[in-house]
């Protein structure tokens, strides 16, 4: 009877509860969460770092900056970068440094926007056709097939000739037919993450249609959504060089990235900066949108929670 | 099975008829002759030039008649480029892009799986990391430059491959290469980010409990699951590269079909411009198709699409 | 993984870098040329050829009544011998006995038919203008009066009378371009499509005959056994590649795939120029062209002759030579190209600022505005490198010299070509190239206000007049003077702003020798040759 007693002592279970308690880190929220999960990521902090050097870089270095973006002085063209002209000179003799970051908020700005704007309306259009089906999605995705082949030069030529070049007509053009590629593959997503049990079994609770979507399909295809969103930025910087070269864009002596990437490859072979820089720059830019953009998966990814 | 071809069929058959109109419209409202030269040309030849192709006649019988050349696959003389017909310039250029597409879609699909399966198996190691910085190379650098710059480098200071042209096997090698590099990387994130989240479910950690080696779990379990976007992804990828690329086709001097897509605009040579239009959207419309097929190879649980509304 | 490639690859190239022979000691064996054309020729028919790379192939296989030599002077080719009338409006020419590649006798019919054809109503041609100097040509083209009524006629199987529509004293020059060749009549009338492909229908008079086109791909031509010449002819093979890429041509020819880069059939990239002109290795030719602006003179602030005349003073033409095209072009301030006219006239001076804000004030005074309210300018110019990077210099010299604002529109070739059509534009760039070797080919253009050339809607009545005269005259001297007083009128009046003549650049091999370019851009392979081993 003793040894019994012994052996088995009734635990007080207040006192027990307090002493765990103490014990136990204070939970925190998801996004707490996931900031922390962000900043241990070294190679996401390089990413996130690096972009906002560069976006600080294109807001202020062109204000500071010695030499305008525009002047031209033919006897100086094609130097090599120097102390006066950090990255060179261009074809016409302006300053290829100033010219860079002047370029880098063209080419910020339209990457950005467009692919935002790609984005929302792929994400949206994929994951309805996916997830409602039938006939509805059958012509949604007909739909998108046709605006992909319908020759997409022959639409700028018509923006251009109606509503004129800027920067606004470049946006609108990117975004023309830039969202499809994503919507296929939210839509491939849908299909299949529609037929898991959890979603069986929240629409049997009488979960709405939009809720669905929102909060249990979506977030759950995140990873595909990233890699393509990386994929439309340079895409969108490079469509705008081309768009840009046959007149639609921002005119010069305004250049951005792209355009001045195109314009220094045939002098590539000569004048290597002249390709160097703007190339350079972008390939940093889709870097670090890349490192961030699979730490920010890793980072919300709900089975990595620790 | 078969009602259900036939009215994908139909389907597909709607689309091309609306993709024809609209490319037909679209094509005739923007400025440009595609006579006119920087040297003027009188107006009185300019209006027989227009008769002699029919160019004079208003836009609804011009459609008409184009639509009934369409049915009968005869899709009428080029405008700039005399005594060639747009059939012509599609059967002596396909094939030539065909075999360079068909190479760079194996090289982007063989390469791009392979590298995104070693850095979801090495997450967060160096070997991911490199290969992300691959990636990132091949999608934030364009086809031309990349090509550009092999040229230098590899044909010309190194003398390893020819400069140019269409002819031998390594011809084909650096137009491949430039062509690949863009889907291969994107296909290497994109198998990548889905196959580190597949590796993390219970069932794989359940497969590696009970003893089955690495690659059989890569292929049987892994694979499957997280090749969705890819094989979506590789739909209008094919269509797209077996047409060709204007750009690697002007460095490269190849005589396939991708520079006619952007030249018949230029010259407004309407006849090539709906057939290389239709040419590509039969070809579309068709990958795609097998596409949605191939999603319930790839994962049964997907019914056919069509049978389910939610 | 990958850093062992990329270590023996660095290794490679530096080792290399050091290597020398290779391409540069490349030797041929053969009397072979190996060139490359930038585009495909639309077509090879030269009823119908358009483009400077088409006839550039024609030539080769298709010779004249005659041929210029070095000073642009006539030779017999296939007419051994040509006289004129008095009045110059009279043109009769005695054909050899020339044959076709197939062997037939060249004959006087063939010419006959093919001018006739050219000028039918309702054959497709766009460059049928040219024939309209003969007599009932354009008349007939507009389906006015039956082709046979125009002036040429087949006197017998070799000898050719030609009646002009009024007098031209250098008709026989004029008779070298492709346009006055004949084609076979034997197989052109049987064979429609006998120019579509390289089949044996593909039939010429000259020099070389067409072995295969494959389009897109290559042209190869062989020596022609039945030239009338051949015994001069020393190629036996040309091989074209048709690559449009101009940076892999270069490369190419760097690399001894190819002989010759460049002009006429190419172009030599602008930012390879200042690199290739330091090894010296670049051979610059003039050409009778000119790069200009104009000026829609019916629109405001255009239509004011200061405002013309400062703008087009004020343009740095050496700075934008030197510095921009980099081919040693001569700048313009005249509108015929020294080429033509052995002198070379400058009617003011390059650059010349204080004239040119005076011409600007002036300007201002007479159309009764301040500075302020001088409204922003459009400059519009089709989408190639070249043109924008001109516009970018000079938008900024006008907008420094004269505190204004000056836009650039880049548009779509065809867009442009359209805008530039229905005068829809305040100032343009704009090109053109001699269609054969006489002022007129240039002045014409402005000739009536309905011209086809003139986007420039000027016109000016004794202007007219001059070119009206000059037709009538056929003593040289009279007529020079009264063509050189309707280009001073031209200048002074600016309706367009000239900027350069321009020149041809090309690189050769050491070893071809005899190539012959005239500056009108015709390449002549007839006596060309390669040093062998």
């Amino acid at each position: 009877m003793m040894e019994e007693q012994a052996l088995f002592q009734p635990l007080d279970r207040a006192s027990q509860l307090l002493v765990e308690e103490s014990e136990v880190v204070a939970p925190i929220s998801y996004w707490k969460d996931a900031w922390l999960r962000l900043r241990s990521n070294r190679s996401a902090m390089f990413g996130l770092i690096t972009l906002t050097i560069l976006l600080t870089l294109a807001i202020f270095a062109p204000l500071f900056s010695h030499h305008t973006y525009y002047e031209t002085q033919l006897h100086l063209k094609n130097e090599s970068p120097s102390a006066t002209f950090w990255f060179g000179t261009d074809e016409l003799g302006r300053d290829l440094f100033t010219r860079c970051w002047w370029g880098a908020r063209i080419s910020l700005f339209v990457g950005i926007t467009a692919s935002l704007i790609d984005l929302i309306i792929g994400v949206m259009f994929g994951a309805f056709a996916g997830f409602v089906g039938g006939r509805t999605e059958e012509w949604m995705m007909r739909i998108a097939d046709i605006l992909y082949t319908i020759p997409y030069l022959l639409v700028v030529i018509l923006l251009m000739v109606v509503i004129g070049p800027g920067i606004f007509t470049i946006i609108l053009a990117l975004t023309l037919t830039g969202w499809i590629n994503m919507a296929r593959i939210v839509r491939s997503q849908i299909l299949q993450l529609k037929q898991l049990d959890y979603v069986k079994a929240a629409t049997a609770l009488g979960a709405s249609r939009s809720r669905i979507l929102m909060y249990h399909l979506i977030p759950n295809a995140m990873g595909p959504i990233i890699v393509t969103v990386t994929l439309t930025i340079p895409s969108a910087i490079f469509a705008e060089a081309f768009l840009s070269f046959l007149g639609l864009g921002v005119q010069a002596p305004i250049a951005s990235w792209g355009t001045m990437a195109n314009d220094g490859l045939s002098a590539m072979r000569y004048y290597p900066w002249r390709l160097f820089f703007p190339a350079t720059l972008i390939s940093l830019t889709m870097l670090s949108f890349n490192l961030l953009g699979d730490g920010l998966r890793d980072a919300f990814d709900p089975r990595l929670r620790r | 099975m078969t009602k259900y071809l036939i009215k994908k069929a139909g389907i597909l058959l709607a689309s091309l008829f609306i993709i024809s109109t609209l490319t037909f419209f679209l094509m005739h409202a923007i400025p440009g002759d595609p006579f006119v030269q920087d040297k003027a040309i009188p107006e009185e030849i300019l209006k027989a030039l227009h008769k002699h192709y029919g160019l004079d006649q208003p836009l609804y019988v011009q459609y008409a008649k184009y639509l009934k050349g369409l049915i009968t696959w005869e899709l009428g003389p080029s405008f700039k480029y005399q005594g060639r017909t747009v059939n012509q310039i599609i059967s002596e250029g396909f094939p030539v892009s065909l075999v360079l597409g068909v190479e760079a879609l194996f090289l982007a699909v063989c390469g791009g799986i392979t590298l995104g399966a070693i850095a979801s198996m090495k997450h967060q190691r160096w070997q991911d990391q490199m290969t992300m910085v691959i990636a990132v190379l091949g999608i934030s650098v364009p086809s031309f430059i990349m090509a550009s710059f092999m040229q230098y480098v590899l044909a010309m200071k190194l003398d390893l491959l020819p400069v140019a042209r269409w002819g031998s096997f390594s011809q084909t090698i650096m137009p491949a290469i430039s062509l690949a590099a863009l889907p291969m990387a994107f296909i290497a994130r994109l198998t990548r980010s889905n196959m580190v989240e597949v590796l993390q479910q219970d069932y794989i950690q359940t497969a590696k409990a009970k003893g089955l080696n690495s690659i059989t779990i890569l292929f049987k379990h892994v694979m499957r699951n997280a090749l969705l976007p890819v094989v979506t992804y590789l739909g209008p990828l094919t269509a797209a590269v077996i047409t060709g690329s204007f750009a690697i086709e002007k460095i490269f001097g190849i005589p396939g079909i991708g520079q006619w897509f952007v030249m018949s605009i230029t010259n407004r040579d309407y006849t090539v411009i709906m057939g290389t239009t239709i040419f590509f959207s039969v070809l579309l419309l068709l990958c795609i198709f097998i596409v949605d097929l191939l999603y319930c190879l790839v994962d049964p649980r997907i019914k056919n699409p069509g049978n389910e509304s939610f | 993984m990958k850093w062992p490639v990329c270590a023996s690859l660095s290794l490679m190239l530096m080792a290399s870098s050091c290597q020398n022979g290779g391409p540069s000691s490349y030797r041929p064996t053969k009397q072979e040329l190996r060139l490359n054309i930038h585009s495909e020729p639309p077509s090879l028919d030269l009823r119908k050829a358009t483009d400077v790379t088409s006839v550039s192939v024609i030539r080769m296989c298709f010779e004249g009544l005659v041929s210029l030599d070095e000073n642009g002077m006539a030779v017999p080719a296939i007419a051994e011998r040509f006289e004129h009338s008095d009045d110059y409006t009279t043109f009769t020419f005695y054909l050899r006995d020339a044959k076709w590649s197939d062997g037939q006798p060249v004959t006087a019919h063939d010419f006959e038919r093919t001018w006739k054809t050219m000028l039918l109503p309702t054959f497709p041609c766009e460059f049928a203008s040219d024939l309209f100097i003969l007599k009932n040509g354009e008349a007939a083209k507009l389906g006015r009066c039956s082709v046979e009524e125009v002036g040429v006629q087949a006197v017998d199987a070799r000898t050719l009378v030609v009646k002009l529509d009024h007098s031209v004293p250098y008709f026989f020059s004029l008779t070298a371009v492709h346009a006055f060749f004949a084609v076979p009549e034997h197989i052109v009338s049987a064979h429609p499509d006998w120019a579509d492909n390289s089949t044996e229908k593909f039939v010429g008079n000259g020099p070389f005959q067409m072995k295969e086109w494959r389009h897109h791909n290559f042209i190869e031509v062989q020596k022609n056994p039945h030239y009338w010449d051949q015994e001069k002819v020393r190629l036996e093979r040309i091989f074209l590649t048709l690559i449009e890429d101009e940076s892999t041509e270069l490369t190419m020819f760097e690399n001894a795939e190819l002989d010759w880069a460049g002009s006429p059939m190419s172009t030599l990239p602008i930012d390879a120029m200042a690199s290739l002109k330091k090894k010296q290795e670049v051979t610059t030719y003039p050409m009778s062209g000119v790069y200009y602006y104009v000026f829609n003179t019916k629109e405001f602030p255009f239509n004011n002759i200061h405002i013309r005349r400062a703008f087009s003073l004020c343009i740095n033409r050496k700075a934008i030579i030197d510095n921009i095209t980099q081919s040693e072009q001569v700048p313009a301030m005249a509108m015929i190209p020294p080429t033509i006219w052995k002198e070379e006239r400058r009617y003011f001076q390059d650059h010349d600022l204080k004239e040119a804000r005076r011409e600007f004030d002036l300007g201002l005074e007479e159309l009764n505005i301040t500075l302020s309210q001088f409204p922003p300018i459009t400059l519009s110019f089709n989408s190639a490198s070249a043109h924008h990077k001109i516009a970018q210099a000079i938008q900024e010299q006008w907008q420094r010299t004269f505190g204004i604002r000056i836009r650039l529109e880049n548009k779509e070739w065809k867009v442009f070509l359209d805008e530039m059509r229905h005068y829809k534009f305040q100032v343009a760039r704009m090109g053109g190239i001699a269609s054969f070797k006489d002022p007129t080919t240039f002045l014409d253009f402005y000739r009536y206000l309905s011209s086809s050339n003139n986007n420039s809607q000027w016109t000016n009545p004794r202007f007219t007049e001059l070119l009206e005269q000059s037709e009538k005259i056929f003593d040289q001297q009279e007529r020079t003077a009264l063509l050189m007083e309707a280009e001073k009128i031209l200048i002074d009046e600016m309706p367009i702003a000239p900027i350069y003549f321009y020149t041809g650049s090309y690189m050769k091999k050491p070893y071809v020798k005899g190539v012959y370019i005239s500056d009108m851009c015709d390449v002549n392979f007839k006596m060309a040759y390669v040093e062998t081993k």
